[in-house]
């Protein structure tokens, strides 16, 4: 087992390593690859209406003046040792892990992710227990009484569910619950400051995005039971003269779950990369904000810190339903 | 078989063959032989998944099949009789030795030097129901071969797929059904139907009949035979049911831990089976008679597992489990030796023959425990055999002197109860092969065409 | 249903006292049909067959013939999972004085793994591969004895060493896929043995496994039946396991028994054209190899469209011999032969004695 992890931990690092690349390929060789020069490049990373200083000094610091592999190296170098950057007489030290630096804000871009990232956190982890609870115990339900009323409402629910947009839903949660009836608050407030405030104002969202989730999930939990629940070993969980629910619950869910921890934890880490439009419908300024705020800006550091903290989310993510599956089946840990 | 070949396509290379028509007789009878054949699958570890060790499904076998028998292999799950299967038809290749077929090394052909031979080796599959592609019709099923292979058979694709049909007992209106509107015993038959569309010279068939209810069984069986009458077929049958291929084969090989053990005709290897595995694996074939139920002495029960195919036993892979296993069967691997015509043994200590290390009497302790599974008739029966062949060997006083652990099997009891056996125990030079019957020379013998090694067809 | 539970069958007391059967189990006229989007799965239609305690009862029949059927309706499983609203069950299953198909579930549940167990075709499949063995017998012992988990473990380490499971204080702990097929199938013998059941089930328990293997299952169900006294219906298509270990066989087709009667009898003179076809189509060890196997001709019925007469009058060779198409229009029913021995055949018992004497017999 821990040998398996210690596998699982290297592949993850070498992951990210080669994440790191293709981010940086993207985002430095391409443009260059279609023909722009490095002033051009320089210019995009200083946002609007640059001036021809502005443009040197970042091409200069970002060393786009200098071969790819160097530019690179510079690159990996920033995010594990932090990076200079010389802005007019000044030198701005950006430090460890330097996601990159906004020369538009005169500010490095990952104390921002990082002020953000609660936001995000709060807003995914919320919605990813709503939709988990609801999702699953839908789907059991349905799997149990297949083609009963129950199965074909919240089926259909689930359906209109994955259908909506954000924008609809979201919006329509907002002028219901935050206009028409002001249940919940307006405001973000962190959580260590106010939690039932917190979860107050969050609630909406929540609610939009787990059910947006909650509906794939009761039809992956839904299939998967059905599946499970006609296995030999439920047969035989039977024939012992098992309770039907511990039947229900210790062999078949414990079974059916399996593969949706998977989808659970690629779900989640995609999440905190930034839920880009629950976060501007609920004006929540998450990491999914600050992506678009970059976009809007044409400030090319910001999407590409978003980009590397986004990938990041993912493959950790990726790592740790690795590790859960292990630990839920014990065949996994054999190969 | 001729007409298929001369509507070949002009780009594929058809020559005929004639070093090997040179060959003598009894090799030109030969159409597959296959020599210290292995295949390891390697077992990869750790960080840097190296390879640790291997999985010998099949580790070093020889033996060859004639033109117009059937082989039949036997074994339990594990000893590398499917895994043969798939290496000979190089479905999958082998990791050493070499296979030859009419001749024609074909151990390592590549991809597309083997399509031409694709039409002479042929395999049947065991699961009815995964070996048919779901969303195909039985037409384009049974006629897959003959795009693959751009064959135009005389008088259209159509009219030969029905003409097929017909052959293997289905309706030729089945042309256009999907397999999910058949049972088994019908999908095992459309298998067949498009195994045989190429008209091949060698059928490989892989569990053919075990997956399909005993009733439907009988049916398949029957039908493979009169194929095999009718089309001149050569079969290599897999199966681990011992009563289906005996009645199917007239050669057998039993296969263990991916060796072959014992390989004979079919009725000296089941009037007389020389290896101690093939005599426990015969006795626990259950029969349809509950009046031999009294009868349990005959059976020889097994103790515990078939050892990993990852490290195999030193020596003979069997003596873990064998009661007659001494000393050399833990340090010396026996070979697979021809001690009468038409018998093939890999055995120290043979049943229904002389013992081959008869100065090695001391009983392994695996074996003390083993031999209380078996019953004192089997014992009796086998020390007396040996006694009696024992006078043809040259140190014949050893098998008498009765090791202490020995002693509930020494020849003591020679009081000489079952002279009917001793026919089996004739010594090797004085008996004609018993084989004769399976050599009956093929037609095609002659005109056997076989593609240039060197030449590569043109890709599709 | 529960009109019947409250008038006391829930506690084992028999409906009216003159119908409690003298065998350990009875089981009469059971249907079970199954309504499908296709029409009415017939899957058993009418069995009646008694077995006591001590005996074995050998269930024979093809895939279709509801075999496995009946037996999931002998433990009451067809009631549970999502198909089990809709099985339609009629006809009596007496186990010990108690009557099963109209009882109350919850009672059928306390009997089922300690009264009546069963073991699968499939060994993999039938254990849950997340759990250890040894928790897995320790959860069917503790759902029916009040006991600590440590007792329960003793006592599943106990029956590991029983069924010949090498080194079970350190197998117990293993998982389903780290043991061989065998070592399996003994794990769940021993953990369908753990409550003494005094019926067992055994669904192809070999079918699955190697010769060699099936020899030392069928050894240890027989050496543990003899220990423990119990019934065992073995439920099969191979007719060497049969003749190996029952007392009693009965032969299925379509739903229902063709044939019935005790091993010896039915091995020494078949009643039924199905059995003989049964007997022909097997290739055997034991004799000279017959140049041809005798085949039953076409394919197992359908369940929904079950021919008219009898069922098996399609692949009968010999379903012209009976007078004004009898065989095609009304549904034979079992006749007693001698003794125990009942088939059910529109033939003449002459007939049938001299096609089996001729015909049939000579060519095995």
């Amino acid at each position: 087992m821990i040998s398996y992890i210690f596998r699982r931990t290297l592949a993850a690092i070498f992951l990210l390593l080669v994440v790191s690349a293709v981010t940086f390929a993207i985002f430095f060789l391409l443009p260059r690859l279609v023909g722009q020069t490095a002033d051009q490049l320089a210019q995009q990373y200083i946002g609007k209406s640059p001036s021809k200083a502005d443009i040197l000094a970042v091409k200069h610091n970002l060393g786009l003046d200098q071969p790819v592999y160097v530019q690179f190296w510079h690159f990996i170098k920033g995010i594990v040792a932090g990076a200079d950057y010389n802005i007019g007489p000044t030198t701005v030290h950006c430090d460890v892990p330097c996601f990159g630096y906004s020369f538009k804000d005169h500010v490095a871009v990952w104390p921002q992710l990082t002020s953000r990232l609660p936001i995000t956190l709060s807003l995914a982890a919320g919605a990813a227990v709503l939709w988990l609870v609801s999702g699953v115990a839908i789907g059991v339900i349905s799997a149990l009484k297949p083609r009963s009323l129950f199965d074909r409402t919240f089926m259909g629910v689930a359906l209109a569910g994955v259908s909506l947009p954000m924008f609809f839903t979201g919006n329509l949660a907002i002028l219901l619950f935050v206009f028409n009836w002001p249940i919940f608050g307006r405001d973000y407030v962190p959580l260590t400051q106010n939690p039932e405030q917190w979860a107050n104002t969050l609630f909406p969202a929540w609610c939009s995005l787990a059910l947006l989730y909650s509906a794939i999930y009761a039809r992956l939990t839904r299939s998967g039971m059905l599946e499970t629940m006609n296995e030999d070993f439920i047969r035989t969980a039977r024939s012992k003269g098992l309770g039907e629910r511990t039947v229900v619950v210790k062999h078949g869910l414990r079974a059916a779950l399996t593969p949706i921890i998977t989808v659970f934890g690629m779900d989640l880490g995609l999440l905190l990369g930034g839920a880009v439009i629950t976060e501007s419908v609920f004006s929540l300024p998450g990491i999914g904000q600050y992506a678009v705020q970059g976009i809007t800006d044409n400030d090319l550091p910001k999407i590409l810190g978003v980009t590397l903290l986004a990938a990041f989310f993912v493959v950790v993510a990726n790592l740790v339903v690795d590790v859960l599956y292990a630990a839920a089946d014990p065949r996994v840990r054999l190969s | 078989m001729s007409d298929t070949k001369k509507t070949a396509e002009p780009g594929e290379a058809v020559i005929p063959r004639q070093a090997a028509a040179e060959g003598d007789a009894a090799e030109r009878d030969v159409l597959l032989r296959v020599e210290g054949l292995t295949k390891h699958f390697p077992i990869k570890k750790g960080i840097l998944q190296r390879q640790v060790g291997a999985v010998k499904a099949v580790d070093g076998i020889d033996f060859e099949v004639r033109k117009g028998e059937t082989l039949g292999v036997v074994g339990e799950s594990g000893c590398g009789k499917s895994t043969m299967g798939r290496v000979i038809t190089r479905l999958q290749d082998p990791t050493g030795g070499s296979i030859t077929f009419e001749g024609q090394d074909i151990t390592r052909l590549r991809t597309g030097q083997m399509r031409p031979l694709r039409r002479d080796i042929q395999m049947i599959f065991q699961d009815p129901y995964g070996s048919l592609n779901p969303r195909h019709t039985i037409g384009s099923i049974v006629s897959a071969p003959f795009r693959l292979q751009g064959v135009e058979p005389e008088g259209g694709v159509k009219k030969e797929v029905q003409r097929l049909l017909e052959l293997v007992g289905l309706s030729p209106e089945h042309f256009n059904r999907y397999p999910h509107e058949f049972s088994g015993g019908q999908r095992q038959r459309i298998g067949i139907a498009r195994a045989l569309a190429l008209k091949p010279k060698l059928v490989v068939a892989d569990e053919p009949v075990s997956a399909l209810d005993v009733s439907i069984q009988a049916q398949v069986v029957n039908l493979l035979d009169d194929l095999q009458q009718e089309l001149g077929l050569t079969y290599v049958i897999i199966a681990h049911d011992l009563s289906v291929v005996r009645h199917v084969s007239d050669r057998i090989a039993v296969m263990y831990l991916g060796k072959i053990v014992e390989l004979a005709d079919r009725e000296a290897l089941y009037k007389a089976p020389m290896h101690p595995y093939t005599k426990a694996l015969m006795s626990a074939v259950p029969i349809p008679d509950p009046k031999r139920r009294g009868q349990k002495s005959e059976r020889i029960l097994l103790r515990g597992d078939v050892p990993s195919p990852i490290s195999p036993p030193t020596g003979c892979r069997f003596h873990t489990r064998c009661w007659k296993a001494t000393e050399i069967c833990k340090t010396t691997e026996p070979q697979l030796v021809e001690l009468i015509p038409g018998q093939r043994v890999a055995c120290h200590h043979p049943e229904n023959f002389a013992d081959q290390a008869p100065q090695d009497t001391v009983l392994l302790s695996a074996a003390k425990e083993a031999i209380e599974l078996v019953p004192d008739a089997v014992l009796e029966e086998s020390a007396e055999q040996t006694a009696t062949a024992a006078p043809e060997e040259p140190e014949p006083a050893a098998t008498t002197e009765p090791a202490p652990e020995a002693k509930t099997e020494t020849p003591a009891k020679t009081e000489a109860e079952t002279p009917a056996k001793t026919e089996a125990e004739t010594p090797a030079e004085t008996e004609t092969p018993a084989t004769a019957e399976a050599n009956s020379p093929s037609p095609e013998a002659a005109s056997v065409e076989a593609p240039a090694p060197g030449e590569e067809p043109p890709a599709k | 249903m529960t009109e019947l539970s409250k008038t006391g069958v829930a506690t084992g007391e028999p409906v009216a006292a003159g119908k409690t059967p003298e065998a350990f189990l009875d089981v009469r006229d059971l249907k079970v049909h199954f309504p499908t989007d296709d029409g009415l799965v017939k899957s058993v239609d009418g069995l009646t067959f008694s077995l006591d305690k001590g005996k074995t009862l050998a269930i024979v029949g093809e895939s279709g013939s509801g075999k496995s059927v009946t037996s999931l309706a002998i433990m009451g499983l067809h009631r549970l999972g999502s198909r089990g609203k809709n099985v339609r069950m009629s006809g009596e299953i007496w186990l010990n004085g108690k009557e099963l198909v109209n009882a109350d579930p919850d009672e059928v549940r306390r009997l089922r793994g300690r009264e009546m167990a069963m073991i699968f075709q499939d060994p993999l499949s039938a254990m849950h591969p997340y759990y250890k063995v040894g928790d897995q017998i320790v959860e069917a012992y503790r759902t029916h004895h009040k006991v600590s988990r440590k007792v329960a473990r003793a006592r599943a380490v106990e029956m590991l060493d029983r069924v010949g499971i090498p080194e079970p204080g350190k197998r117990v702990d293993s998982y389903p896929h780290e043991f061989s097929g065998g070592m399996r199938q003994r794990a769940m013998i021993a953990m369908s043995l753990v409550n003494n059941p005094e019926l067992l089930i055994a669904d192809e328990p070999t079918t699955a496994l190697d010769v060699t293997v099936q020899a030392q299952i069928l050894d240890l169900i027989r050496d543990l039946q003899k220990e423990f006294g119990s019934a065992v219906v073995m439920i099969t298509h191979d007719l060497g396991v049969v003749a190996e270990i029952a007392d009693d066989v009965l032969v299925m087709y379509g739903g229902r028994c063709v044939e019935r009667g005790r091993a010896d009898e039915v091995f020494e003179t078949p009643q039924h054209p199905y059995t003989w076809g049964l007997l022909g189509s097997m290739p055997r060890i034991d004799r000279e190899t017959s140049e041809r196997l005798i085949p039953v001709k076409g394919q197992p019925p359908s369940l929904i469209n079950v021919p008219s007469g009898c069922a098996f009058h399609p692949r009968c060779p010999y379903a012209d011999i009976p007078k004004e198409n009898v065989t095609r229009t009304v549904r034979p029913e079992l006749q007693q032969v001698e003794g125990g021995h009942w088939s059910a055949c529109h033939l003449s018992a002459e007939d049938r004695t001299r096609i089996w004497t001729e015909e049939i017999a000579p060519k095995l």
